[in-house]
Formats: structure tokens, sequence, C-alpha cells
């Protein structure tokens, strides 16, 4: 493959996310302003000003008209993804962290950090059909996971909401009233920090990463844990394959290797691995840093990666990808 | 896309009073007009533009374009239409030869772990597996542990080759390892006495494969020992491969040794690959001193 680079940040990327048609790719980084690029040939569309600060997440609406961002200057934005005009800012008392879109565009879910004596919650917001009618009440709020909410996305049917962050464990909550579903087994799951969590596109199952080196495969309905991809360095971003039973994690540095010089320099690799038989397919190289955001376009014919190294790499899959056998 | 140079829009304004003394005026109908050679069967577009430069001189322009089709997409209404949205915020400004988007110059594949089909080995010695049916047969002259390891990867190299009885042999299953009489710890064993490697029939074989012993130079930073094996393996069964190792960065030096069973073979791969271009490098592949009679 050629990959295509895109320099357009200047600090390490956070997130990667398509649109749901796979026409377009955003990217969140800690440089305070989201991009979107055409997902095809990596051109630049256009930026988002106005955050002051790291932009940890962002979604984007079935439509692709409207865009959601989550940032560290302790607020939510949103966009028009067409013109880049800010519609709405909500505002809090600590860092924003994730953010998702309900399926219907209806609802999302915001994530705020623990921040001076505040607890980390999670926030349900309406968003309005019209900007101007947007307000910043909650429907619904939670408090209490320990440690920070590294990321929290809808269930199925937007009945539940899936949490996961520092304290390694998964939770699931009701999304009318907040009760507490269930918890992911301690013994089974991750050890260290879940940092990463991808969604498969049904929402039947769904991937973590963490620093422990591992990620793992959930089931959503039941929480039971089904699979466990090993790594050999904590792993940042994840992401699930739509196309093929492919899931591609991509991580950190191992602190060994630090002292290491390398000339032969962007060797940062997002690790494939078979979805079921949990061997690894092979890596992609090519990244000056550890790789901190990991997207499938929805059709399943490329991925980007975005690294430490504030480079987002867009990979369109040769041939022959589509016809590995393990 | 390999652009010469990028050169600044045509109608550039020169300002009169900076013109050097016989450059009044616009002269852009002295310059040639621009030539387009379109897309041929590569894909390959050249636009020869002349214009003219700060000092006034007239200065030829060809941009070389690979126009590449990256595969076919199907693409829904509304993406054709985002496709023709106007650029904003930091956007705005950019002109389409800025080098925020670049198509990677290195080739990038998938990297597989291990030869697609087979199963890991539990312990994979560097590059080479278990002993196959006609692959080489890898044996360590200083503990004459077969099938393990080469002699530069043995765990005792560094210690004086042991004698006999000093034994802390790793526990995999060894071959015949025969413990010969006589020998104290104190008295010097030579390498052609000692128990545990094979005796006479390959000690000659040793020997003679030191003299058909080849020498590569020239090679690339990431070159290893497999790689060498797989290269030279063709002119048939080698003994023995070594690639020189910074230890402090695990580059390649950039030479080697290959040492070959049969001296006919070595000659082949002499003639062969000296001057073969290997990972963008040429070789160098003559024998190892000392030189054929």
């Amino acid at each position: 493959m050629r990959p295509i680079l895109m320099k357009g940040h200047e600090r390490p990327l956070t997130f990667l996310k398509y649109n749901r048609e796979g026409d377009l790719l955003l990217s969140c980084a800690k440089d305070h302003t989201p991009t979107v690029w055409f997902a095809d040939d990596g051109q630049r569309l256009g930026t988002y000003r106005g955050h002051n600060g790291a932009v940890w997440c962002c979604d984007v609406s079935h439509d692709s008209t409207r865009l959601v961002t989550g940032s560290a200057d302790q607020s939510v934005k949103l966009w028009d993804v067409q013109t880049g005009t800010q519609l709405y800012s909500f505002n809090f008392n600590s860092p924003a962290r994730s953010v998702d879109f309900s399926v219907g565009d209806k609802l999302v879910i915001i994530t705020t950090d623990p921040f001076m004596g505040n607890p980390s919650t999670i926030q349900v917001k309406r968003i309005a059909e019209d900007p101007e009618d947007q307000t910043s009440d909650s429907v619904l709020t939670i408090k209490g996971p320990q440690g920070r909410i590294n990321r929290a996305v809808w269930g199925p049917l937007n009945k539940t909401i899936i949490s996961a962050g520092e304290d390694s464990i998964i939770r699931i909550w009701d999304s009318e009233t907040g009760r507490l579903l269930k918890e992911s087994d301690k013994e089974s799951g991750h050890q260290k920090t879940i940092s990463s969590l991808c969604m498969f596109t049904d929402k039947s199952h769904f991937l973590t990463g963490s620093a422990d080196k591992s990620a793992k495969l959930w089931d959503t309905r039941s929480l039971t844990l089904l699979k466990t991809y090993q790594m050999d360095r904590p792993v940042n971003a994840v992401a699930i394959s739509p196309l093929l039973d492919h899931v591609v994690i991509g991580g950190g540095q191992e602190a060994v290797n630090v002292t290491m010089t390398d000339r032969r320099a962007g060797k940062f690799e997002a690790k494939f691995y078979h979805k079921i038989l949990q061997d690894e397919i092979g890596g992609v190289k090519g990244h000056f840093g550890p790789i901190n955001a990991l997207a499938f376009n929805p059709d399943g014919r490329s991925f980007s990666s975005g690294g430490e190294d504030g480079y987002v790499r867009l990979h369109h899959f040769d041939p022959d990808y589509f016809s590995i056998r393990m | 896309m390999a652009a010469v140079e990028s050169g600044r829009p045509q109608a550039a304004k020169l300002r009169w009073g900076e013109l050097e003394e016989d450059d009044a005026g616009d002269l852009d109908f002295l310059l040639p007009p621009r030539v387009v050679e379109g897309p041929d069967e590569n894909g390959i577009k050249k636009t020869t533009e002349y214009r003219f430069d700060e000092d006034g001189n007239k200065v030829k322009v060809t941009t070389t374009t690979r126009v590449r089709k990256l595969g076919k997409a199907r693409v829904s209404k509304k993406a054709k239409e985002r496709r023709n949205w106007a650029k904003f915020g930091d956007a705005v400004h950019e002109d389409v030869g800025s080098r925020l988007t670049m198509v990677s110059t290195e080739e990038i594949l998938l990297e597989r772990p291990r030869a697609p089909g087979t199963k890991e080995e539990p312990s994979v010695s560097e590059g080479l597996g278990p002993v196959q049916p006609g692959a080489v047969l890898m044996v360590c002259r200083t503990c004459g542990k077969k099938g393990d390891h080469w002699t530069s990867k043995c765990p005792y190299k560094d210690l004086a080759q042991p004698p006999e009885t000093f034994v802390e042999r790793p526990s995999t299953a060894d071959a015949a390892s025969a413990a010969p009489g006589g020998a104290g710890r104190s008295a010097y064993v030579p390498p052609s006495m000692r128990g545990g490697g094979e005796r006479t029939g390959t000690e000659m074989s040793r020997r003679r494969n030191d003299e058909n012993s080849v020498r590569v130079t020239n090679l690339s930073e990431d070159t290893r020992e497999p790689d060498l094996l797989e290269l030279f393996r063709t002119f048939g069964p080698v003994s023995r491969v070594y690639v020189a190792i910074d230890q402090k960065t695990g580059m390649s030096r950039g030479f080697g040794f290959v040492n070959f069973v049969h001296r006919e073979d070595a000659e082949r791969a002499i003639n062969k690959l000296n001057g073969y271009g290997y990972d963008n490098l040429i070789l160098r592949v003559e024998w190892a001193t000392p030189r054929p009679n």
C-alpha cells in the first residue's frame, strides 16, 4: 500500500472518526483544531476553530451535517460540518473527554473528567433540530465511576450506555434511569486503564484496548469476555473491521525500548489480528511515534491511523488484503 | 507526485522599480507557451512551463506528475456533493501545492509475522526453525550442539571453549554428547578432540568449508543471516552464514560470510551474485581469504 500522509496537526492525534458514508475523515488532536479530510485522497477540507484545549473525541451525525467535539477546555461544541461554524457550546466544570451521538442523533453522551474534587460524570444531552433551540439541559447525569472515564458509547437501540476508563472496569448503565446494570469481571477483564473502545457496526460486540498490553472483545448484551488479543506494548487505540473478521490494535512503546535508537525510523506499527482466531495477521509500520487513534472506513476497504507524531496515515488496502488466509 | 519546482502563479506583477535594467515591462510574450504532455500509459503527465524568476532570468519549470488510480469507490450522491464543498477554517488559503497531504514514497506492506499457514514454534531461533528435509544443519563449533544455533550465536562464545568436564549444557535434546575420557578441566583440549561434536568426517569438511568461504560486502543495514541464507542457498547447501552486526545499533556492518559445503557452488555464487542488486545496494561477492589456487 502507499499510505497517504496527512500532516495537518502540530500535536499528537487523539481520535479519528469516519462519517457514515466513509467519504469524510475527522481527526482530533491536542492542537485544539479538529480537521476534516476527504477520505479517498486525504485532501483537507477544513478545520473547526474555536476550542482552547486539546480535543479528545468527536462524533459526526448520521447525515454528516453535525459534528460534536469534546475538549480539555471544559466544553463540548456542536459544529456545522460543512461550514465550520460553531453552533453551540456546552460548558462544564471539568475537561470533557468522550462524545457519542445516539442512533437518530437526538441525544449525545458526554463524559467529563474528575477535576478539582468533582467526580467523573456521564451526561446525556438532547440535541435540538434547530441550533437556535439548543439548551444545555442534561437528560441524564451519572456520577461516580472511579477515575477518568476514557470512553462512553451508546448500546444497541440507545437502551444502554457502556463506559470504560481508568479503573479498568467496563460498566453498562440503563440510559433512561441511570442504573448500573452490569460490570465487567475483574479477574478476566483488563488489569490497567482502558484507553479505547470501539463498537462493531451492529453493536453486538465491542473491543477495548488497555495499558495492560491487551485488547479484549466483549459481547454487548451479557458483557462476557469473548476474545483477548495480546500485544507487546500498551494499547492506545483499537478498531474493528466492518467488512472482514479483523481487528486492528495500535499502541505505545515498551519502556525497555526507549533507549534503542533505530535509524530506520517509522517503526511503530498498527497490528492486525484475526478477530475470531486471535492470531496476529501482521503489522503496518510507518508511524514515528506511538499510535493514538485508529479507524476503519465503513466500507472496510481502507483504514487510517493517527500517531503521537501528529501524522494521520490513510491506507487503502491492496487487493491481496481481502484474500488473506490464516 | 514529484514536482520539480512549484512556480508562483503566471500573472505575477513585476514592480517596475525592482526590475533589472533591461527588464522593463512584462516580458511574458517572450516566453514559450506551456506544453502539457498528457498522461501516457503509465499515467505520467509532464507540464513544461516557462517563467521569469526574481532576477529576471528565464526559467524552465518541468512538473512531472503521475496520475494513479487508487481504486474505484461507490460514492453516494451526498458524498459527491460534499466533494464540492468550499474549504473553510485553516484550509481556506491552501494552495494546490501545499504539502499537507502527501503519498508515502515508501511502499508499506502488511507484514505477516511468519509464513502464512504454518504454526508458530514456541521457541523460534533467529530466522531458522526446526530442521526440515533439505535445510541447512546448524552446527555450532563452540559447544558442538547441532541444529540450535550458529557459532556466532553460541551462548558460550565468550568463554574459552568449554572443555569436556565443564559441562553446563542447555538442556535440549542433544545428539551424541559422548563424554570422552581424559581431559581434566585444566588441560587444554584441542577442538578436534572434544566430544559432543562430530568427528573426523565433519572436521575435514569443516576445514574445507572455510576454504569455501565467500565474503559478501556492501550489504544493506537491515540484512541479516536469514536473508543471506535465502539468497545463497540456491547455489547449493550452505553450512554457515554470518553477518557482522554492530552491537550498539543492531545494524549490519555491511559485510558477511557464507560458507558453502561444495566449492563449485561457492564459485557459481560468486560469479552470479557479484554485482547483483540486493535491497538497493550492489553486492560485492568474492572469495574470503585464503584465495583459491
